[in-house]
């Protein structure tokens, strides 16, 4: 990625204006419209699975940004949690309930343009934040200075506090999964040798039986 | 910058014709193990044609896509869960001295995390084939991945916590011999997670040819088809390798510094004649039985190797 960034452009002070704008800005910029394309599609399309796959185009994009910043195991951590866990399971969950291949009328929601102007409300005051904040500020990107050796220096040394309270959230939600997971249907039978479990996806909790249902659904649809 | 496209090429052209070498590998193993005549024929002098034959065939058959199917999706399938590997091989280090495409500062971290794109890809082709098989297919093996990326994830961050270092050329100087009885278990776990995330058999209950008629690649014919074998036989090549370089040494063995290379080759693929093997002699898993093997067995031994490897990093330093 080092020779990426060295070939990209200067990043030393004197190359610094607006009006000559160095590779490694230029491509930032592209990758960002990239990214925004890509993420409005994935709200304005009426193919839902396809909004999940364009997801994944802006999630990605956001990895490159990561990188073009050097900030190089935050992009990776962007492609091993986001993409390869977060859509997944997104799209994981649309084709187990309702996924028709072609457009599904039902994908328009009568809050289109309460939730149109809550985005633009927050993408204004981060804009603002983010202008006023660093205005007139440059941030030296050297190669290696989002390396994990310094991402874990600066996460386990100044910020270990917000660390472990997270990692307590995260325990509670767990917690709380198991506990939810638990509640209804005390023991479950053990699956014998050469018998499946009727219905019972392994791995889930068993309030989700209606995976077979569902997936006749799907079927349906398609022939439809 | 020429360096860094020549380094590319090379990555490429292994990508190219290392997973082939293990395709040819396989018929043969296979055609020993079990007594197969089959692919003994093509070519003459133990059939080393069959490969070459099986290319044509492909190429030549028509490339289909279903009416119903959603096509784009369909066809771009086959080049999301194809790439990745290509990628992963560009940061596996063949020798010492920076032996490797591309020497990078979070290696493992980013194998790891570009492996699971795959997943991506399978999901695709099951649900744009628009096909109940297909469909079921690809839920199994999204499930399936998910499930055991977890106990590969552990494993390598217990090599990685003994090392030092996530870089993957560095954790492989830091290698010793006596790292091999320590991570072992480590060492099965990623590998047995690593053939279950290839969905090799025992572990290819989501494309079980008989029981639900390969999965998500039921409606693939032609090159396409071939893409899923090529990204099977590539993946193969990447998890031999891996598990060559994170618990097996790599290019450590005797004059590593001029064999270096072919020390992590001949391991690659000694690994890759285990998979093989693993594929001629055990029965598949059920669906059930696969799950609970990666959640109750592979997760809690790595674990187990999590803890071992952190007692023993404290006491020795």
């Amino acid at each position: 990625m080092s020779a990426l960034l060295a070939t990209a452009g200067s990043l030393d002070p004197a190359a610094r204006s607006f009006l000559s704008p160095t590779g490694v800005e230029i491509v930032f910029l592209l990758v960002g419209l990239a990214v925004l394309g890509s993420a409005v599609v994935a709200v304005t399309t009426k193919q839902l699975v396809h909004a999940a796959l364009w997801l994944v185009v802006a999630l990605g994009g956001l990895a490159i940004e990561f990188l073009l910043l050097t900030a190089e195991f935050l992009a990776w951590v962007q492609v091993l949690i986001y993409l390869g866990s977060v859509v997944v399971l997104v799209l994981f969950g649309l084709m187990l309930t309702k996924a028709p291949i072609g457009r599904s009328p039902d994908a328009d929601s009568g809050n289109r343009w309460v939730a149109l102007g809550v985005a633009l409300a927050a993408a204004g005051t981060l804009v603002t934040l983010v202008v006023d904040a660093f205005r007139s500020s440059w941030v030296d990107l050297g190669a290696g200075g989002g390396s994990a050796a310094v991402t874990g220096e600066s996460l386990f040394r100044h910020w270990v506090l917000p660390f472990e309270a997270l990692s307590v959230l995260l325990l509670a939600a767990l917690v709380g999964a198991i506990v939810l997971s638990r509640t209804n249907g005390g023991r479950l039978p053990k699956p014998r040798a050469g018998k499946l479990r009727a219905g019972k996806p392994v791995g889930s909790k068993p309030a989700a039986t209606p995976v077979q249902p569902q997936a006749q659904t799907h079927a349906q649809t398609q022939e439809s | 910058m020429l360096d860094t496209l020549l380094r590319c090429a090379a990555a490429l052209v292994v990508f190219l014709t290392f997973p082939l070498i293990i395709g040819q590998t396989e018929h043969k193993v296979m055609a020993h193990m079990q007594g197969r005549l089959g692919p003994m024929y093509a070519g003459g002098f133990h059939g080393w044609a069959q490969l070459v034959a099986d290319g044509v065939k492909f190429v030549q058959k028509e490339d289909i896509v279903p009416a119903e199917a959603d096509r784009r999706v369909f066809q771009l399938a086959p080049a999301v869960s194809l790439l990745p590997y290509l990628f992963v091989l560009i940061v596996i280090p063949v020798g010492p001295n920076g032996f490797v495409g591309q020497a990078m500062d979070a290696g493992l971290f980013f194998v790891l995390a570009v492996t699971g794109i795959g997943v991506i890809g399978k999901l695709m082709a099951g649900w744009a084939s628009a096909n109940k098989f297909s469909l079921l297919g690809g839920l199994r093996t999204a499930a399936q991945l998910m499930s055991y990326e977890l106990p590969m994830v552990l494993a390598a961050a217990s090599v990685a916590m003994a090392a030092g270092t996530l870089s993957l050329p560095g954790i492989v100087d830091a290698f010793h011999w006596w790292w091999i009885p320590w991570q072992a278990l480590g060492a099965f776990v990623f590998f047995t997670a690593g053939l279950a995330e290839l969905q090799r058999p025992p572990f290819d209950m989501p494309v079980a040819d008989s029981e639900i008629i390969f999965g998500a690649y039921t409606e693939y014919t032609g090159i396409r088809f071939a893409f899923f074998l090529l990204s099977e036989y590539a993946g193969i090549l990447v998890i031999s390798a891996l598990t060559a370089v994170l618990f097996l040494g790599g290019w450590h063995g005797p004059m590593h510094d001029q064999l270096g290379w072919l020390w992590t080759i001949l391991k690659t693929f000694a690994l890759a004649f285990v998979v093989i093997w693993l594929r001629v002699t055990y029965p598949r898993l059920r669906e059930d039985q696969l799950m609970r093997f990666a959640w109750t067995g592979l997760i809690p031994l790595a674990l187990l190797q999590l803890a071992l490897t952190g007692v023993v990093k404290v006491a020795i330093s």
